[in-house]
């Protein structure tokens, strides 16, 4: 992102591209919970920052003064075509989010465990020569790609595909509104294509469920199964990808907490759940669609709010300690999947994906740390991952 | 509050409810404390047993309560109600 104009103050200035925030977003929330609870920014014609856990929860459980029907920040007020239902307010969200739920239970993702464990496995072993990598682009990234794919019976090959939509979506179109309507566009030609393959011969698959599925004794609109496909694409890939990301960066660069849950893998699930709260890889938005306030600022109608989720779980008033990482931290009640009607209905299957691709990396590789003078790239925008790891690998 | 004739055999002193207007389906009680939580085809939960909590998993359903983003578990002691 060149050619932005430097951030005056934090308080009344925020930007999310600003490469400062990028780079390390914690110290800027930390000091503005400490100076000024709710940050205001007239950049992308205006979005509030709030940054207390107590905030963000009650703007999350207010789906009457903030609409989810805008949920990424962007230039320009480009209408997009709705993905239900996450783009979608009570009381059509209920029955648009209930029909997916069954396809995201412990249950219906256990069964997918053993297919993650594969690829994970098929991923290292294409290192198993290797003294270097990059843990971004080598793992992290081919996890989510190749599960989703499986999901929704498509190629696992199809991955390459996906991540360039998901980049040019979140990443590209945040200062350029055209390229979320082009990204739209191409989905919805190839999701459209592959739900008519599917209503000719149903298969096992996501896609396949979606035209069985009835909501009140009623198909769903092909318009409405198209924009639930764009959904779980958009959502499954690079949030899993950057969270699985970030645990490999904390690991590489915490020798303590790589060397305790190498030896000690039953910790890997408790682990997990630190690192969410820590570096939750999600910041969604809502749209004010009432004047009303928070946390006693007034807000406008019309402008945006940012829920910087990473921001809930360091506010040391909900988090003791909260600003260190206690990979063994027992009571953790973070909001890195969100909180109220719009939680993450994948944070099972995120979840066991983060745990499975731990498990197996530091099966193979327990030792490991940061390529001595290499940089780290950080993605800018709604999702915060590494997007360039370069890794030194030991072995055991 | 009295305890069920069939209920377990060594008394419990907790009980566990799940508020179901609450909970969102985040399935970290039925990950921590599977022996009191349990979730339906929807992903929501519920408790198991009538939320009654058998001795010696009392700390597993503090820790659940603990753990539930949504404060959607409430822990009651009947004993106490009843003293």
């Amino acid at each position: 992102m060149t050619g932005r104009a430097p951030v005056a103050d934090w308080a009344t200035d925020f930007d999310h591209l600003d490469p400062a925030w990028i780079e390390n977003p914690y110290p800027i929330w930390d000091e503005l919970r400490r100076t000024c609870p709710v940050a205001h920014t007239e950049r992308f014609s205006g979005v509030y920052l709030p940054v207390r856990y107590e905030d963000i929860r009650t703007v999350a459980y207010d789906p009457v003064h903030f609409s989810s029907r805008r949920i990424v920040i962007r230039e320009g007020q480009t209408t997009l075509p709705p993905s239900p239902p996450v783009t979608s307010d009570p009381p059509a969200h209920r029955g648009e989010r209930r029909m997916l739920l069954p396809a995201f239970t412990p249950d219906a993702v256990s069964k997918l465990e053993p297919r993650t464990r594969a690829l994970c496995r098929e991923l290292l072993d294409r290192l198993s020569d290797k003294s270097n990598c990059d843990g971004a682009i080598d793992y992290a990234q081919e996890i989510p790609t190749r599960l989703t794919a499986h999901m929704l019976g498509l190629s696992e090959g199809a991955g390459e595909q996906f991540r360039k939509w998901v980049h040019e979506y979140f990443e590209l179109s945040v200062t350029d509104p055209t390229i979320a309507k082009r990204v739209t566009a191409e989905l919805f030609a190839f999701f459209g294509a592959e739900i008519e393959k599917r209503r000719a011969s149903p298969r096992d698959d996501l896609i396949s469920y979606l035209l069985k599925v009835r909501i009140d004794g009623q198909p769903i609109d092909d318009n409405d199964i198209n924009g639930t496909l764009r959904l779980l694409l958009f959502a499954g890939i690079d949030t899993t990808w950057s969270a699985i990301g970030t645990c490999l960066w904390h690991l590489a660069t915490h020798g303590d907490d790589r060397k305790r849950l190498a030896d000690d893998p039953q910790l890997i699930p408790t682990a997990v759940e630190e690192f969410l709260r820590a570096y939750a890889p999600v910041t969604v938005a809502r749209e004010i669609v009432k004047d009303t306030e928070i946390g006693g600022r007034p807000c406008k109608q019309g402008q945006m709010v940012m829920l910087a989720f990473g921001a809930a779980n360091r506010d040391p008033a909900m988090f003791p300690d909260a600003a260190r990482i206690v990979v063994d931290r027992a009571v953790n009640r973070h909001a890195a999947f969100g909180l109220g009607i719009h939680r993450c209905i994948g944070s099972t299957l995120a979840r066991m994906e983060i745990r499975v691709a731990l498990e197996e990396w530091l099966g193979r590789f327990p030792d490991f740390v940061l390529t001595a003078g290499a940089v780290v790239k950080w993605s800018a925008g709604t999702v915060r991952g590494p997007r360039q790891l370069p890794i030194t690998l030991g072995r055991r | 509050m009295s305890l069920p004739i069939d209920g377990p055999a060594a008394s419990p002193s907790l009980r566990v409810r799940v508020n179901r207007e609450r909970c969102q389906g985040h399935a970290r009680c039925v990950v921590l404390a599977p022996e009191l939580f349990a979730v339906d085809g929807f992903g929501e939960a519920h408790e198991i047993a009538d939320g009654w909590v058998s001795s010696g998993f009392e700390d597993k359903a503090w820790l659940a309560k603990a753990n539930c983003p949504e404060l959607a578990i409430d822990i009651e002691r009947p004993e106490e109600e009843n003293a």
